[in-house]
């Protein structure tokens, strides 16, 4: 990021005078370089589209849950006599506690509705290949801890789904061989049960623990991105066309360009988000399931268990494989091959709309065979659908080894020396500098 | 702005003291000319540091400092473990089954688990030795009972079946299913325990079937007869030690 400082003061002369108060905070902490790196001068490809606002709105959810997480702690208790009444007090008797609620737990399911598209739009133009893959790489463990963190806060309102579906989580550790599995089980619960101590831990981890980790990858997810500079649909490089100035003459800076453009896709996305809470928090059964609403129950498994729906394509992964260490490992592999992608990827070309045909098809088929999957895994296991994931569970892994070799060779279409519109490669008419007239 | 000083002066590169430092960019002319200039690149040689002493002073403050980060981690991985409270509970449980009719099952809680007493009939019985092809471990070889229900049964006494009702593949608890070929199990079901969240199938002696994600056997825990209609489970006849062989 250091790229041009030198001894002193960075800052142009002209900007010196002005803002005493500013200029104060300047010597002594990097606020206005802080805000030029990452905002004002922070340069992004012009010709973002609808796919680039999913970032953003994972942070706006990040923010709902960490708002709505600390009021929620007033009230809830993290103790497996209280804790299912807490969450009923917390919905019945509290001032607003139900809005609270119900914006945290839609807040769960909408943060992964985001984080899915914002990964495909990933797929979609080859973000997380050359020179971004540690970028990528950071997402993917946002993604791992956000599974984490999910996970644990729904073990909180003590409900049997609750209590059930954390049985079958932690279990799974239980597949490890040679004995390590069961002490990784034992260590986890805290107790030979699931119980009032894993409950407590839990609280523990989700309240604080996770979203430390959560936060500084996010940090760092950010960092990377800025180093590295957006991708945009085309999949070309801005940084390859600067103007005098040295700022890519396809760029335009974030703010105020992309925060306005933000903003609505923040209002659009808060319109529906609400129509939710209000409307639908329990998403028919979907975002909160039916059976939390029944306390836990360490004696009876409710009849029909599935995890919510965000876990449920790796779930099937699971169910598909009829051995225990080998679910416990497809599910696994699921998750940690698409940690691999930016390798397993070995085209140049970033972009789907200049990839070979063969790809999108392949790209469309692994979305819908996902999404399948997902629809599996809330299904009870009957033999036709054991069977349906079994063969989504094969096109899932076969994707990979296919596009390891497919792309090595691919044969797409050429590659615009400029960013375009929709596809255009008609520049814009006013093919002057926006970005450096911006900086003026 | 000093990495990049550094890259100018690779550090551990045998040479005047002055080079190894960071020095602050004002400075950067006077560290040129003391290089330029042999007058002063003399008189800083007595600074010159030893590679050697350098290696072994990291290795050894690495090596006490790993030891001793260590040592603070293993309290606190402990304290995740179960505590002396939680290992402290289990005590044996005392189940009354002199109204436990045939083909009735009572589930009683022992170590926060659910425990299963069921009174076999002896048509039910008769099954069981059926059709052991079709299981994983029809001999109980897997250490998942006490050796005095290492047998046909897995019991004690043949019709009452004592058994954990957690399902060893992911830990739901089974459904007692006695009825012979319902609609949704198929002709071939004998009566025994489905586990609805992952299909795992156990007949009436809680032994898997074979092609179930569940790996091997229900467990049956340490128990013993008091008289003909009490059980205490959690707790054996020869007193040995409450678990399994």
């Amino acid at each position: 990021m250091s790229t041009n400082i030198s001894p002193g003061d960075t800052r142009p002369a002209t900007e010196k005078t002005g803002n005493g108060l500013l200029n104060w905070v300047d010597e002594r902490f990097p606020l206005t370089k802080l805000l030029e790196e990452h905002v004002t001068k922070y340069y992004a490809p012009k010709n973002f589209n609808v796919w680039y606002v999913f970032g953003v709105l994972a942070m706006v959810t990040l923010v709902i849950q960490i708002v709505t997480g600390i009021f929620l702690t007033m009230n809830y208790k993290p103790d497996g006599e209280l804790a299912f009444s807490s969450v009923e007090y917390i919905m019945r008797d509290v001032n607003f506690g139900w809005l609270i609620r119900y914006m945290h737990s839609t807040g769960a399911s909408a943060f992964f509705v985001v984080v899915y598209l914002h990964m495909f739009r990933a797929l979609l133009y080859g973000s997380y290949k050359k020179p971004r893959e540690l970028l990528w790489v950071f997402g993917m463990l946002i993604y791992v801890a956000l599974m984490a963190e999910a996970f644990m806060g729904y073990l909180l309102p003590w409900g049997q789904m609750s209590y059930w579906g954390a049985q079958v989580i932690i279990s799974l550790f239980g597949a490890i061989p040679f004995g390590i599995g069961d002490a990784v089980t034992l260590w986890l619960k805290g107790d030979y049960i699931i119980s009032d101590a894993t409950l407590n831990r839990f609280f523990a981890l989700h309240v604080i623990a996770v979203p430390l980790v959560l936060l500084g990858l996010v940090v760092g997810h950010i960092m990377a991105l800025h180093e590295v500079g957006s991708n945009n649909p085309d999949g070309i490089e801005i940084k390859k066309n600067k103007n005098a100035a040295g700022i890519p003459k396809d760029g335009i800076p974030f703010h105020p360009y992309y925060t306005v453009k933000d903003l609505v896709a923040i209002v659009i996305f808060l319109i529906v988000f609400f129509a939710v809470v209000f409307f639908a928090p329990e998403m028919g059964g979907y975002f909160l399931e039916h059976a939390n609403f029944i306390p836990a129950d360490p004696l009876k498994t409710p009849e029909h268990i599935a995890p919510v729906w965000y876990f449920t394509p790796f779930y099937a992964i699971l169910r598909a494989v009829p051995d225990k260490l080998g679910g416990v490992v497809a599910m696994g592999g699921a998750i940690v091959v698409l940690f691999f992608l930016p390798w397993l990827d070995r085209s140049p070309i970033r972009s789907i709309r200049y990839r070979a045909p063969w790809y999108r098809i392949m790209l469309f088929v692994f979305a819908a065979n996902f999404i399948m999957l997902g629809y599996l895994g809330v299904q009870v296991a009957t033999p036709l659908y054991t069977w349906m994931s079994r063969l989504g569970t094969l096109i899932y892994f076969a994707y990979f080894p296919l596009l390891f070799v497919l792309s090595r060779n691919e044969k797409g279409k050429p590659l615009p020396e400029r960013v375009t519109y929709h596809g255009s490669a008609e520049p814009e008419p006013d093919d002057v500098d926006v970005a450096g007239a911006a900086a003026r | 702005m000093s990495s990049r000083q550094d890259d100018r002066q690779p550090p551990g590169e045998k040479g005047p003291g002055a080079k190894d430092r960071s020095v602050p960019d004002q400075y950067a002319d006077a560290t040129t000319d003391s290089v330029t200039n042999p007058a002063a690149l003399e008189s800083s040689v007595t600074d010159a540091m030893d590679p050697k002493r350098r290696r072994l002073l990291i290795a050894g403050a690495s090596g006490v400092g790993g030891l001793g980060t260590a040592a603070i981690v293993w309290p606190f991985v402990a304290s995740m473990l179960p505590s002396a409270r939680a290992q402290a509970a289990g005590a044996p449980v005392e189940v009354d089954i002199s109204k436990l009719g045939g083909g009735q099952l009572v589930t009683v809680e022992w170590r926060g688990k659910p425990v299963w007493v069921v009174n076999r009939t002896e048509e039910q019985l008769e099954r069981l030795e059926a059709d052991t092809a079709r299981l994983s471990d029809p001999g109980s070889e897997q250490p998942q009972q006490p050796e005095y229900a290492t047998n046909d049964t897995r019991s004690i006494k043949p019709e009452y079946l004592v058994v954990v009702g957690v399902c060893t593949h992911l830990g739901c608890s089974p459904t007692f299913r006695p009825d012979v070929a319902p609609a949704d199990l198929g002709n071939d079901w004998d009566g025994g325990f489905f586990c609805p969240c992952h299909g795992s199938k156990f007949d009436l002696a809680g032994r898997v079937y074979a092609g179930m994600p569940a790996p091997i056997n229900l467990q049956i825990p340490p128990y013993r007869f008091v008289d003909d209609g009490t059980i205490i489970v959690g707790e054996d006849s020869d007193a040995s030690g409450g678990q399994p062989a």
